[in-house]
């Protein structure tokens, strides 16, 4: 039987508000203001914005968001978890005298929206009490009436879920049939986020962002039990589309070559530790990319403003690299994009209001621009001739503030279209890596250390055989001037992550990144297994 | 200002919600909370927040068919439909009955009143002390006070109010070639190091990490302070799942497809526990289900005593459950971390680490760094700092980090997120362990 959340949850507001719970002790108050959710969230946030102008605000920002995240997980032949989680809230931000000042609450009536705008004020106030910095915001234009949703073929929330279990019992079936699997996992999980924004700017913007992420994780024993491994269907990200990324994933038909290298890892060779020259697949070099160039190349790092948890940047002072700093060779392009169809961090306004935009921040090799805010382009426009902010600020939810968070950082193509056999082919000596494993890197972005998921040996310009515990450590710099090949268009593929982490409460952050397949030169590779 | 839900009113919330569904069982799960925070960076307040939500988790069972929905605006009369979401769940187990916790006193007033005010005067407190010593002070101030209830259509209902509240600063020389960390953690901000106390620490260790030299990699000696141990701990920790082990996928699997309860597994000194009620850790005292969680040894004089137990798999194997509370407590002895310094004739003492990853699951062997203060220890002196360094490390086992202890100094309740922020309860002692492994030098400050 088709059931979707709509059969169980009714979502128009005018049911929403019939009965709800609040704080406010043991009655049942309205939660949601009556009328249809969308235009009942203009007024909220246009109600909110005059709530924080009377109480003193010189600036302000709403966001009303509703978000949904379903997750359906399957082991082996049963469902393991079928949660379906809604999430419903406010929050307002306001400059006072040049002082940020953040409140949220999930109660949407006009009453708590005067109370957070006025707590919100009192708040911005009393972050005077140290320092005397004002923040100044970058010119934005206003977007009265903006409107934008991701290019979803197939709403992942209305496909039955009966269909999504059918197909993840029937991939686990598939790799539970290759002798020596012992474990199969498989899951779907459906994001739809409807943000609402309002800005004292002038902009009113309404958007609709979907992720869909299909997984699966095969482990294989050994007949004695004394040994495991495990492959992940890491080539899979997920994406910023509908369900038609779980068809064409094809999760059951790819099951069982997943679970045939599962069971050959239990046997493949531990590498021997040396120097090699490393391909890396895009679904590995894609979270390279997002640790070594993505996270180096935030403005607020380089300025010291994440110095206590995420940390700071190699690339600063500004002025001492913008323009000069040489990231790799001059066939490295890199470019920070929040426009790429498909793509996590892919928007049609930020949640400044900013419309999306995509620049370069590697040219010809070369570092020439960071990763900005409103509050953070004017710190860098004498240097980049450019006053208007990237368009990064993002919050990852309706109880937490938008901070600078990473755009899609891209490694474009090569201009000579080689595939990934070419690269291959030209290698004398050479560790091949398939999807992403354990990662680690220091916080500055200097020192790293990543594995993978699968690993083969390239002798004389043929893969001789599948190897194990392999890990690549390296030094920024130095690691991307060693880069020495390149794939082309054909070999491009789209990485993601859903939860990258940064920020104090920490924010999750869902950020792709496109590479295509790429060579670096001379690698030191360690043996993860020998390190114990 | 807005408040946690009372005893009262989650009883009287959860009974509403139980009796809107008409499905065979049900169970809810109602977290209310209020939280703040505020940022500081460069010498500056930067940015701050206050919010005020309430969850609400339902679980519908019809037959052996389960589902869980959540929810923070509730429409409670559409819920009975849940039940037909999933197939057949062998692994489902009926609800508990009503069930009786030891009292944990684990909410504060002082944590909870807690305002922007007051939180940007503590902020101020830190940038103060850093200004006045030509340092840059970054940093963050957190609180949250949360209530939670579980309650299902078998008549079980359980209640916890909680608070806790953290306090961290980074403390940076304004080359920024020297950082200092510290950090301090209560359930009650009135027994809280002062942010003072903790800024002095800070700026202490940014003074003197300036213009560290880089050693030779390979194997040290090294003092490890507790912020630092808990973040290699607390892995093993979350590893202590009976399931993974009995199904040969665990570092506690034995290899004969049992587990390695009653070996030994760490040096004779290690002891991890943990018991809801104890006064430094302060844990919720039931899972969500509503199952109590009794005291527990876990690793005893070094031998593993426990794997935690679900309620599937301990009926499964024919056993009582045994759930994990979310801390843990490592036992240590009365040493200061400065007397554990002064008894290593050469080693590197690590304030903390940062990006601890696994890299073998099966032998619990994690890769990271040292940062914001790490030193050279030569004769039972620190003298001078070192650069950053990468470890290899396994934590298991004789042959792994726990069996290679060499001294335990005075547990303390530490920070154990790697954020600097709210986290878990964690209370561990300093650790001396021998042949460590670095294998990188990172440039990282």
């Amino acid at each position: 039987m088709a059931v979707t959340r709509r059969d169980f949850v009714r979502q128009s507001s005018a049911a929403m508000a019939s009965v709800a719970f609040t704080t406010r002790g043991s009655t049942l108050q309205p939660t949601v203001e009556q009328g249809s959710s969308d235009l009942a969230d203009r007024q909220l946030c246009m109600f909110a914005l005059d709530a924080a102008r009377s109480a003193g605000a010189d600036y302000a920002d709403v966001r009303v968001v509703r978000s949904r995240r379903q997750v359906v997980q399957t082991r082996e032949v049963r469902v393991s978890e079928l949660r379906d989680d809604e999430s419903v809230g406010i929050g307002i931000r306001v400059l006072v005298d040049g002082r940020w000042g953040f409140t949220s609450s999930h109660v949407l009536i006009r009453p708590e929206a005067a109370r957070l705008a006025g707590l919100a004020v009192e708040q911005a106030k009393a972050n005077r009490a140290a320092g005397s910095r004002r923040v100044e915001l970058a010119p934005v234009d206003a977007y009265p009436d903006g409107e934008w949703r991701s290019p979803i073929e197939v709403d992942p929330l209305e496909v039955p879920l009966d269909e999504k279990i059918a197909l993840l019992l029937a991939s686990n079936a598939a790799a539970m049939g290759v002798t020596g699997v012992r474990f199969a996992r498989s899951s779907i999980e459906s994001t739809c986020i409807n943000t609402t924004f309002g800005s004292t700017a002038g902009s009113l913007i309404s958007q609709r962002a979907y992720r869909t992420y299909p997984s699966m994780l095969v482990t294989a024993l050994t007949p004695d039990g004394t040994e495991y491994q495990t492959r992940g269907s890491m080539e899979i990200p997920p994406m910023g589309v509908g369900y038609e990324h779980v068809t064409a994933s094809d999760l059951e038909g790819r099951a069982r070559e997943w679970a045939e290298q599962a069971v050959e890892k239990l046997t493949a060779p531990s590498i021997d530790p040396g120097r090699y020259d490393l391909i890396l697949h895009p679904s590995n070099l894609f979270l390279t990319i997002h640790e070594s160039i993505g996270h180096a190349t935030e403005l607020d790092r380089a300025l010291g403003y994440e110095a206590s948890y995420a940390g700071t940047s190699f690339l600063a002072p500004p002025e001492a690299v913008i323009g000069s700093f040489q990231y790799g060779p001059e066939f490295m392009n890199v470019q920070g994009d929040r426009t790429q169809r498909g793509a996590l961090a892919t928007v049609g306004w930020d949640d400044e209001g900013v419309p999306a935009d995509a620049w370069p921040i590697v040219r010809d090799g070369v570092f020439v621009d960071y990763q900005t805010t409103r509050e953070q382009a004017g710190w860098i426009a004498p240097l980049t001739g450019n006053d208007r902010s990237h368009g990064c600020a993002h919050a990852a939810s309706w109880n937490q503030m938008p901070f600078q968070r990473m755009p899609n950082v891209s490694l474009l193509p090569g201009e000579e279209d080689l595939t990934i056999d070419d690269i291959i082919a030209a290698t004398d000596r050479g560790i091949l890596i398939h999807g992403r494993g354990s990662y680690s890197i220091d916080q500055q972005r200097y020192n790293f250390q990543f594995g993978g998921q699968v690993f083969h040996e390239i002798r004389n310009g043929a893969v001789v055989g599948m190897v194990r515990d392999v890990g690549y450590q390296g030094r920024t710099p130095e690691f991307w001037n060693s880069l020495d090949m390149l794939g082309g268009p054909r070999s491009y593929e789209l990485g993601g992550t859903l939860y990258d982490g940064k920020g104090q409460p920490t924010q999750a952050n869902a950020v792709s990144h496109g590479c295509p397949a790429a060579r670096f030169h001379n690698v030191d590779i360690i043996n993860t297994a020998r390190n114990a | 200002m807005a408040d946690i839900l009372s005893e009262r009113a989650a009883r009287s919330l959860c009974d509403r919600a139980l009796r809107r569904i008409t499905a065979e069982t049900a169970q809810v799960m109602l977290v209310s909370r209020v939280a703040g925070n505020t940022r500081f960076a460069v010498n500056e307040i930067s940015t701050g927040g206050d919010t005020v939500n309430v969850v609400l988790r339902l679980t519908a069972q019809v037959g052996r068919r389960c589902a869980s929905i959540t929810l923070n605006q509730i429409d409670e009369s559409a819920l009975a439909q849940a039940g037909r979401l999933a197939p057949e769940d062998p692994e489902l187990m009926p609800p508990l009955d009503a069930q009786t916790y030891a009292p944990v006193q684990a909410f504060f007033e002082s944590t909870a009143a807690l305002g922007a005010a007051e939180r940007a005067a503590a902020a101020g407190t830190v940038i103060e002390r850093a200004t006045g010593a030509d340092l840059t002070a970054s940093g963050f101030l957190a609180h949250d006070a949360s209530a939670t209830a579980v309650a299902n259509s078998a008549g079980l209902f359980a209640y916890h109010r909680s608070s806790v509240a953290s306090v961290s600063t980074t403390v940076r020389t304004p080359d920024g070639r020297g950082s200092g960390w510290a950090g301090t953690t209560n359930n009650d901000w009135a027994r809280m190091a002062a942010p003072a106390d903790v800024a002095e620490r800070a700026i202490e260790k940014a003074r003197r990490s300036a213009n560290a030299a880089a050693v030779d990699l390979g194997a040290y000696t090294v003092v490890l302070e507790p912020t630092a141990v808990a973040s290699l701990v607390a892995r093993l920790a979350a590893a202590l799942d009976a399931r993974a082990a009995d199904e040969g996928r665990s570092p506690f699997a034995s290899g004969d497809g049992g587990t390695k309860v009653g070996e030994r597994i760490a040096d004779g000194r290690v002891t991890l526990v943990s018991d809801p009620s104890d006064p430094e850790l302060l844990l919720q005292p039931f899972t969500d289900e509503g199952l109590p969680i009794p005291p527990t040894v876990w690793i005893e004089d070094g031998v593993l005593r426990n794997l935690r137990y679900d309620r599937y798999w301990a009926d499964r194997q024919g056993r009582e459950p045994l759930p994990q509370a979310g801390g843990f407590k490592m036992e240590g002895s009365t040493a200061s971390v400065d007397e554990l310094i002064g008894s290593v004739e050469r080693g590197i003492l690590v304030t903390r680490f940062w990006y601890v990853r696994s890299v073998d699951p099966r032998t619990l062997t994690l890769t990271g760094l040292t940062r914001d203060g790490t030193f050279l220890i030569e004769g039972g002196q620190v003298t001078g700092a070192v650069k950053n360094l990468r470890f290899n490390e396994s934590v298991l086992g004789m042959l792994g980090m726990l069996g290679r202890v060499v001294d335990l100094g005075r547990s303390e309740r530490v920070i154990a997120s790697e954020s600097g922020g709210l986290g878990p309860s964690v209370v561990v002692p300093p650790l001396v362990v021998r042949d460590f492994g670095f294998t990188a030098v990172s440039d990282a400050i």
